[in-house]
């Protein structure tokens, strides 16, 4: 059993558009010293998967400087190893306006890397999801079942999910066949959904391609899957590991402060054999200084502490000055506060400065975005 | 692929470190860990690279394991190169011998061909012992412009410290003309650094007098220097101004760690301008908890803190427990300080586990020594650990 990795980029942009202006989602930066994307990196390199395509089609100067070679991940390899897929644009068809519109679109672009490969599955996954799943008993579970496509599945509580429009809503019979594919927005009690996570079978996933180009299709759930799933084989793989899905910047701060919860913290970093891997930075470790007090925190290397943080996550190189109060709040990567700052539900982009004595706040259902290398 | 390379350096890692006692029954001492996410032998190879110096020769000979998988390819320290880069040079067996390293001399004398498959003009010796950030290139070209045949790094040391030291005695153009080992009555504080620049081919020719010298110890100190200056090459010393520091004992190991804390230590790792390189696990963030109390600390990645610490370099992967309180201490990495323990003026070295309620050493300001706590033991629930202790592993 052999499996390649696909992974999507751009897709849900939208979601957290002050974010995403100038990044991909994929290059969000989460949980103090992470990218989304190392989370599906760091799931298919867990599970063995050594030859991994990244189809992005536009800001992904973050990406490619985030990624690298991929030997953050153990992916600078001779065999495989990963391979970025930008949009396939040629000399005659320059202007074509709906490069990567869709999943479809996407896929269709990708094509070549997937008729390149040999391997029997490709994995795919989405970078709007934390999790740390072993993928390896997915694929175990998609080759038993014979199945055409296998969608990793989790139950959400509808009330407390946080999301820009629609998220993919699964109905499973008992023999774990889905039986409805619905993208919708539930408001409440539990549902099943799929975590965009799924598992074809590659030369299924080729043919649907193909069919779709020929017949001008441009979903790829509502032209492909949703008509298909009687004639088709698709499986559900339930998952009930820890589980964020970011769909907006009420998501993004809710999902953030999640961490703070030691099974969360458990459920995603203490899983044995299982590390989640990104690039490395090489902080000097954290200094803790003068009258610093700091509570209930996530915190990188490479920061320096000398004033009160509370229930946060600060990224590396973040500076909390003399008499400086931070709670509830996000610092990403070389924030700077001055000294005697009071900050709440606030998130603050990399290379943030706040001025001395400045008093800001949000609250957690709308928490004060700084955008990158802002000084207020 | 042959590129001339202008200097290569030669680590010496080969040395037991017998004075670090519990710390290095399995570790050669250049892999001992240090400043929370760093080992020892980073800073002589961080210094290289940062010196533009990217060809290394790891010179190993005393418990290598942890050492050669530490270094790896050498990519932590970008020193993974297409041609050189770092490498680790064990003992070998030749056609016509097969020796262990005899000293520092006779190390660098069996791998000369090492040097001289480069054809560089100069050699760089290093220890792997020294915690320091050095510009090498900077001396390389002092070397140069003085057209010297060695150049020896010197600290200018406090005169009543100087006889722990090897002295050198120069003349007002820096040219050394009298080398003495740790003299009663010095009549110069400038103390070898233990760091050399040599013209390779004069390096060649004392290196093969001295192997054919028999009763000679083979050793750079005791041997190859003093010869050199009695035959009258050109020496001279570099002086250098900085943080620098032998940890080659507990106590100076201890200190050294000490140095890095507060608000302007000592010695600064987090300037990005001369960067401190190391080989990095995949851990998550530090979590400090609800009821934790830091002062005064640096806590590397990987960490839990849920009671108190107060002045300790905490290394990756250490969980402190509720209750436990944790004082003047250099936490290696990967230690577990169960609830209620006290560690107090210890060094805890990597994967220990101390139980809860345990004691571990006394206040400094009584204590008669650092209590020492060896790789992967367990101290068990409640045990007292006097001051001074050393529980090397089993």
């Amino acid at each position: 059993m052999t499996a390649a990795g696909l992974i999507f980029a751009n897709t849900h942009d939208k979601n957290i558009a002050e974010m995403t202006r100038l990044r991909t989602m994929a290059s969000v930066p989460f949980g103090g010293r992470y990218r989304l994307i190392d989370f599906a990196l760091s799931n298919m390199v867990n599970s063995d998967i050594t030859k991994v395509g990244v189809i992005t089609h536009y800001n992904y100067q973050s990406l490619l400087d985030h990624i690298g070679n991929g030997k953050d991940w153990d992916l600078a390899r001779r065999s495989g190893g990963i391979k970025i897929l930008p949009p396939y644009i040629t000399m005659f068809d320059t202007t074509t306006p709906g490069v990567n519109r869709s999943r479809m679109d996407a896929l269709k672009g990708a094509l070549n890397f997937i008729n390149r490969c040999s391997e029997d599955y490709i994995v795919m996954s989405d970078c709007d999801i934390i999790c740390n799943i072993d993928l390896k008993a997915v694929l175990e579970a998609h080759e038993k079942s014979g199945a055409d496509l296998t969608f990793v599945t989790t139950v959400i509580d509808a009330g407390t999910l946080s999301v820009q429009g629609t998220v993919p809503v699964v109905e499973v019979d008992a023999s774990g066949r889905v039986t409805d594919f619905a993208e919708m927005h539930p408001t409440e009690g539990k549902v099943t959904i799929s975590t965009n996570i799924m598992v074809a079978t590659r030369t299924y996933l080729q043919s649907v391609v193909q069919e779709a180009t020929s017949h001008g299709y441009t979903s790829f759930f509502k032209d492909v899957i949703a008509r298909s799933l009687e004639s088709a084989n698709y499986r559900a793989y339930a998952y009930d590991g820890v589980f964020a899905k970011i769909g907006s910047m009420e998501g993004y701060f809710a999902c953030s402060m999640a961490l703070l919860d030691e099974e969360a913290r458990k459920g995603i970093w203490g899983v044995p054999n299982r590390p989640i891997l990104t690039k490395v930075r090489n902080s000097a470790p954290t200094k803790y200084c003068g009258d610093a007090k700091i509570v209930n925190s996530v915190v990188a290397d490479g920061c320096v502490i000398e004033g009160t943080v509370e229930n946060s996550i600060l990224f590396r190189g973040v500076k909390v000055g003399k008499g400086t109060v931070v709670k509830n709040s996000i610092l990403m990567q070389d924030t700077y506060t001055g000294e005697n700052v009071t900050l709440n539900c606030v998130i603050t982009d990399k290379n943030v400065m706040i001025k001395d004595g400045r008093v800001l706040s949000g609250c957690e259902t709308m928490p004060f975005y700084i955008g990158k290398n802002g000084a207020i | 692929m042959f590129k001339k390379k202008e200097c290569v350096a030669m680590l010496l890692a080969g040395g037991q470190g017998s004075r670090l006692y519990a710390l290095t029954t399995k570790t050669a001492k250049p892999a001992v860990p240090f400043g929370g996410k760093y080992r020892i032998i980073d800073f002589p190879l961080s210094n290289c690279v940062n010196s533009g110096i990217d060809t290394v020769g790891v010179l190993t000979q005393y418990q290598p394991l942890v050492l050669n998988e530490y270094i790896g390819n050498g990519l932590p320290w970008d020193l993974d190169r297409a041609w050189g880069g770092v490498k680790i040079l064990p003992p070998y067996q030749g056609q016509k011998r097969a020796d262990w390293y005899k000293g520092t001399a006779n190390a660098i004398y069996q791998n000369m061909e090492f040097v001289n498959r480069y054809d560089a003009e100069y050699v760089l010796i290093l220890s792997g012992d020294h915690i320091y950030k050095m510009d090498y290139d900077k001396m390389l070209a002092y070397h140069k412009q003085k057209g010297a045949d060695c150049t020896i790094a010197v600290l200018a040391v406090p005169m009543e410290e100087a006889s722990r030291f090897g002295i050198m005695s120069t003349n007002s153009d820096g040219s050394i003309y009298k080398f003495s080992e740790k003299p009663k009555n010095p009549d110069s504080n400038l103390a070898s650094m233990g760091i050399y620049i040599f013209n390779r081919k004069k390096l060649n020719d004392y290196l093969i007098a001295d192997e054919n010298t028999p009763g000679s110890s083979n050793d750079f100190g005791k041997n190859i220097i003093p010869n050199m200056l009695a035959a009258g090459e050109k020496m001279f010393a570099y002086p250098f101004e900085g943080y620098w520091k032998d940890v080659g004992t507990i106590s100076s190991l201890w200190e050294a760690n000490m140095d890095l804390l507060g608000e302007n230590p000592e010695l600064n790792l987090g300037d990005e301008s001369w960067r401190i390189y190391a080989r990095h696990q995949a851990l998550a963030p530090q979590f400090v908890g609800k009821d934790a109390v830091i002062e005064n600390c640096n806590i590397t990645e990987g960490c839990e803190i849920y009671g108190t610490v107060r002045n300790c370099v905490v290394g990756a992967g250490v969980k402190i427990e509720k209750g436990a309180v944790v004082t003047d201490s250099v936490l290696m990495g990967d230690a577990v300080i169960g609830e209620g323990a006290v560690v107090s003026y210890a060094i805890i070295d990597t994967g220990v586990t101390i139980g809860k309620g345990a004691v571990i050493g006394e206040d400094k300001a009584t204590a008669k020594g650092i209590a020492v706590i060896g790789e992967d033991v367990t101290v068990e629930d409640g045990a007292r650990v006097e001051a001074g202790a050393m529980i090397p592993e089993v």
